[in-house]
């Protein structure tokens, strides 16, 4: 069916190249991160360790990264259980006004982020959430609770809520049906949902330009800050391993997803 | 049911119901009622000035994003499914790198001492750097680069529901192959047209990590006179509108072209 047709040839080749070009910015950062010199040049030089040294010497960067990591975990345990509970909610009541609050619930994907962060910025501003850690936790969890929303909805739409009413006409009081019905079999899109979570909390920037200060500042504001003044390795060093954390999470996430369906 | 959702609900109500309606509150009082901001916003150069260009560079990220999408989510569709699931890791492989991080890339390829102006010079096309970054057009590659699996993922997704029948039977009643595409093809193909275009082109306009590290302070765009209003000038209220301002292109955004197709298929993207 296919004949490789001057059409078709063309086809491969122009999608080869804007593959290369989604890609190329990915796998050049690694190479610059293990290099010795300051820039990618020609012919490579030597092999180094240097920038991580660098990375993991810094006071300001380790407490920059113990920042996003505890910032990252606290809005997984918290944007969680509320998104699991909100859209077990949204698919299960008849409620007119759900259909509403279902899309209030994805308004953190519509609001322009800029928007969002200069708006906190003021909120924060009037109650003294500026900077500290509280406030930098709970941004996150309003960031985060759409991907956890949507994961657990697409989730609950392959399960029968048959189940329950039958566990439920066994004896079980609601709560308990949902954790031995209901919860074991949406399992995977908890899962995924609270693990693109934490990596929306990781790589959150904009709304931590505003918010954050001191020594409540996580990593990708400082990285912002420095790459506004400088292109320092050091940077590569460290979105090298953001990338890895990233992709693990991510390959984690899926598989899990995968099994759900 | 309601007070399962009511803890999401609540957060979500404090932190960005609350502030964006601060938001416009502040944009038109200020000792009492103003439309003076507004008027600021409409009148002054400046805004004016970078409302356009921002509107320009959208549009234009959203026509490339197509024309480079486009084939490549057709190309997923028509190969056998274990290719399919190489194109597609390969175009959500760098959408999970963050948004930092590929600035970051594009600095150290783009510059003028960067990898690509190092190679042009290594095989001797040119012999004076090239200015690809610290101005529009290294934003808009960047930014092009960003948002392009927002275009390939809605359009990889209608384009899978297009029944293969109906291409079999174009070509049996004698089309080419070039004909029953722009006939049949095309046009089915059109809701993830919209639906993607929607997403970068909203994306687009509240872009500001980008704009700011690879516009080089040039490319002004409206997220960074926002931010700028903020943190240089203490203009709030002139802020205040312009966020306003923006918030309400992307909400008429949505509003017109949810009359055409399912919001969910724009959003279900992300």
């Amino acid at each position: 069916m296919m004949r490789a047709s001057p059409a078709r040839i063309a086809l491969y080749v122009i999608s080869a190249l804007v593959l290369v070009y989604l890609i190329i910015p990915v796998l050049i950062i690694a190479p610059i991160s293990f290099s010795s010199a300051r820039f990618l040049t020609f012919p490579p030089p030597s092999f180094s360790l240097r920038w991580y040294q660098q990375y993991f010497s810094n006071p300001a960067w380790m407490q920059a990264t113990r920042v996003t990591l505890t910032v990252a975990l606290l809005t997984v345990v918290i944007a969680t259980p509320f998104g699991v509970a909100a859209a077990y909610a949204v698919s299960q009541s008849k409620l007119r006004i759900m259909r509403l609050i279902h899309m209030a619930l994805l308004l953190p994907l519509v609001v322009p982020i800029i928007i969002t962060a200069v708006g906190i910025f003021f909120v924060y501003a009037k109650i003294g959430l500026v900077a500290t850690m509280p406030g930098l936790v709970l941004a996150n969890v309003m960031l985060g609770l759409p991907y956890v929303v949507i994961s657990v909805l697409a989730g609950l739409q392959s399960f029968d809520p048959a189940q329950e009413m039958v566990a439920r006409s066994l004896g079980m009081n609601r709560l308990r049906s949902f954790f031995a019905v209901t919860l074991p079999q949406i399992k995977s899109s908890v899962v995924a949902g609270g693990i693109f979570a934490f990596i929306s909390a990781m790589d959150e920037t904009i709304v931590a330009l505003f918010i954050s200060g001191g020594q409540y500042q996580p990593l990708t504001k400082r990285m912002f800050t420095a790459l506004r003044d400088e292109i320092d390795p050091t940077i590569a060093a460290i979105s090298t391993l953001m990338t890895a954390a990233s992709f693990m999470l991510v390959l984690l996430a899926s598989a899990r997803q995968g099994k759900n369906a | 049911m309601l007070a399962l959702v009511s803890p999401a609900l609540l957060v979500i109500l404090a932190l960005i119901v609350l502030p964006v309606g601060w938001l416009a509150w502040q944009s038109v009082y200020h000792d009492g009622f103003t439309l003076e901001n507004y008027r600021r916003v409409f009148t002054e150069d400046v805004y004016w000035r970078t409302f356009a260009l921002t509107f320009e560079i959208s549009l234009a990220v959203t026509f490339i994003a197509l024309l480079l999408g486009y084939p490549v989510a057709y190309l997923a569709d028509s190969v056998p499914k274990g290719w399919s699931i190489l194109i597609l890791s390969l175009v959500v492989l760098p959408f999970w790198t963050s948004v930092l991080v590929r600035a970051y890339a594009w600095l150290a390829l783009l510059q003028r001492t960067g990898v690509i102006n190092q190679f042009l010079r290594y095989v001797d096309v040119i012999s004076e750097p090239l200015a690809l970054v610290h101005n529009t057009f290294g934003t808009v590659v960047a930014t092009v680069h960003i948002l392009l699996p927002f275009m390939v993922l809605p359009l990889y997704a209608t384009m899978q529901k297009i029944p293969n029948d109906l291409m079999q039977a174009g070509a049996s009643l004698g089309a080419s192959p070039s004909l029953t595409f722009m006939r049949v093809f095309l046009p089915l193909s059109l809701p993830g047209v919209l639906a993607g275009c929607t997403m970068v082109f909203v994306l687009c306009l509240g872009f500001y990590i980008t704009p700011e590290l690879l516009g080089g302070g040039r490319t002004v765009m409206v997220s960074m006179l926002v931010s700028r209003n903020v943190e240089l000038y203490n203009q709030f209220g002139a802020a205040s509108a312009v966020a306003v301002v923006l918030l309400l292109s992307v909400l008429a955004i949505f509003f017109v072209v949810s009359r055409f197709i399912s919001l969910d298929r724009v959003l279900g993207q992300k």
